[in-house]
């Protein structure tokens, strides 16, 4: 179980992987076809949702910090989108932009802090964080307080492209979370993300080897916000609403219950784990509101017997081998 | 002339170096001289605190205490991944790896503190020549080449011990520190080990923390007595074997009547 995860391209996982990206590429088309318009945005939910945990993944899976309050970015998203669009700032790059660089002030000034501690005061650091910020959002009356902040209309990426129609947002959607999980998957294999995953598995002996850690994790950290925020910034415009709710700690850990479910320390895991989340929830939700009673039990059964989660249930085969011949 | 002065000239050395946990003194104002090339061997029974003289040496614990230089730097306060830098290396006596990796993995990691940055997020570092051919080198040297590719958590204690000296030996270190090489290696490894030990005497500067006396007063130039952290003697093997003072503390009768 050595992990960066190399996979033989005629495993079983490589082939639900092709199959999974080939049914993303044309949910559109699916759900048109069968006419119900519905489907196309409970996976925009997915993919939108995936591509926070994937964030989040990054430091909780190879990092092996546990952060409690992630959804802090995904709360700086929606509020860039919001505030801007309030002012009467359509443009999408300057939501993207603002969004990009509020994250990577936030964490960064946050991660510093929250890297002097590790373990239990890290989750809890990042929570209160988290917990700041929210009731910073419900304080804000001129800006919806606690009801939040409706969006009139979404970021404006013309001409280039549009998210206005539900279609747009998707593939814009799917875009950037295929995107960011190629770039997962270069970052973990690379020599940064070697140290990151040796951090998780020895970090006495990382830095007797000579690597300063910390600068190490708190760029992750700094990564990981600012890839979440992006989510945010989506998570905005599908909504067409900013509100305190989405920085609340319980989305948080919903985060963290995708990644475990989906798969730690995988590349392809959180997006599974979002998927699974996110169905459960709309299929078992139309039947009862305490829905948690029934997916509480599938996370235990998941915890307690897959260690990669529902991806790594999938066999990924003898990995090839890359090493270099040396004479 | 030159020559000469390389080799006595002081590469690593402590002052005065003190701690204490508690009540306890475990460094009681240690002076150790380690000379540029040599093997010095740190000899004492257990509580003596040999190990928490390696861990103020690299960083690991704070001394309360003194100064330690190493290659004409003050290196007291330094923290632990820039001495490395410097060329500060060592091995654990109790095994401390990186479970989860490939054997091979464990050694590139360490080779990777050395070579170049680390900030790379594009390139593989599993196909990165600069960091495998080194760390194929490094495994070789120890007999550890052809389980490269097993993980780490699944290789044999003796194998854990090979695997920690690859990484050691992987960035060439200035001074390698050895604690306890061979604690719980099986005769035909510790012969190994023993061998291998003494191929690398002379190329490396050496500080080796070792009970087996028989590889100790075989191998080592120096050796430095530590009892209950007061740094009791200092002297080629045969003054320490004549040393009345370090039978009575440590060496038993065995020695004390050779």
């Amino acid at each position: 179980m050595s992990f960066p995860e190399p996979i033989s391209p005629r495993s079983p996982r490589f082939l639900v992987g092709v199959v999974i990206l080939l049914v993303l590429a044309l949910v559109p088309q699916i759900s048109d076809a069968i006419g119900e318009s519905y489907y196309v945005t409970i996976v925009t939910r997915i993919l939108i949702f995936g591509l926070a945990a994937s964030s989040l993944n990054l430091i909780l899976g190879y990092g092996g910090l546990v952060s409690f309050g992630h959804a802090l970015y995904l709360g700086i998203g929606a509020y860039a989108v919001g505030l801007l669009s309030f002012y009467g700032v359509s443009n999408g790059w300057i939501h993207l932009a603002a969004t990009v660089g509020l994250c990577a002030i936030v964490s960064l000034l946050t991660g510093l802090v929250c890297m002097r501690t590790s373990g239990m005061g890290f989750i809890m650091i990042t929570l209160a964080f988290a917990q700041m910020f929210f009731f910073l959002g419900v304080s804000l009356k001129q800006y919806g307080g606690d009801d939040g902040l409706k969006i009139s209309s979404r970021s404006n990426f013309e001409p280039l492209f549009s998210i206005e129609g539900n279609t747009g947002l998707y593939y814009f959607s799917l875009i950037l979370t295929l995107g960011v999980l190629y770039l997962t998957w270069r970052f973990v294999n690379a020599r940064f993300g070697r140290v990151l995953r040796g951090s998780k598995s020895n970090i006495q002996r990382l830095k007797v080897l000579g690597f300063p850690i910390l600068r190490f994790q708190v760029l992750t950290y700094v990564i990981s916000g600012c890839v979440c925020g992006v989510a945010g910034l989506l998570l905005g415009n599908f909504t067409k609403f900013a509100s305190p709710a989405y920085m609340y700690w319980t989305v948080s850990g919903d985060l963290i219950v995708m990644v475990i479910l989906g798969g730690i320390a995988t590349v392809m895991g959180p997006l599974v784990g979002a998927a699974v989340y996110v169905v459960l929830e709309t299929i078992l939700s139309s039947y009862t509101q305490h829905w948690m009673v029934i997916l509480g039990p599938m996370i235990l059964v998941i915890a307690l017997t897959a260690t990669r989660g529902v991806w790594g249930l999938f066999p990924r085969g003898e990995a090839p081998n890359w090493e270099k011949r040396t004479p | 002339m030159g020559e000469t002065h390389a080799v006595t000239q002081n590469i690593l050395s402590t002052h005065g170096l003190t701690k204490r946990f508690g009540g306890l003194l475990v460094s009681d104002a240690v002076d150790l001289e380690v000379r540029t090339g040599e093997l010095h061997s740190i000899i004492g029974p257990n509580g003596a605190g040999k190990t928490t003289l390696i861990n103020q040496l690299t960083g690991e614990i704070v001394p309360d205490g003194g100064k330690i230089e190493f290659d004409g730097t003050d290196i007291t306060t330094m923290p632990s991944y820039k001495r490395s830098l410097l060329g500060l290396a060592r091995t654990y006596q109790i095994t401390s790896i990186f479970h989860e990796f490939s054997a091979l993995e464990n050694v590139a990691l360490a080779a990777q503190a050395h070579s170049g940055h680390s900030y790379g997020v594009w390139r593989p570092a599993s196909r990165d020549p600069a960091l495998n051919e080194p760390s194929h080198r490094a495994l070789e040297q120890v007999g550890l080449v052809a389980k490269r590719h097993v993980v780490a958590g699944e290789l044999s204690h003796g194998e854990h011990r090979q695997l920690e000296l690859a990484m050691g030996l992987v960035t060439e270190p200035k001074v390698l520190l050895l604690d306890e090489p061979m604690a719980g290696m099986g005769r035909v490894e510790s012969a190994f080990l023993s061998k291998l030990l003494a191929s690398l005497k002379g190329r490396y500067t050496i500080v080796l923390i070792e009970h087996d006396m028989d590889v100790v007063f075989a191998l080592a130039d120096r050796i430095t007595v530590l009892v209950y952290g007061k740094a009791i003697a200092c002297g080629v093997p045969s003054e320490i074997r004549a040393s009345l003072e370090v039978k009575r503390a440590y060496l038993g009768e065995r020695y004390a009547a050779g």
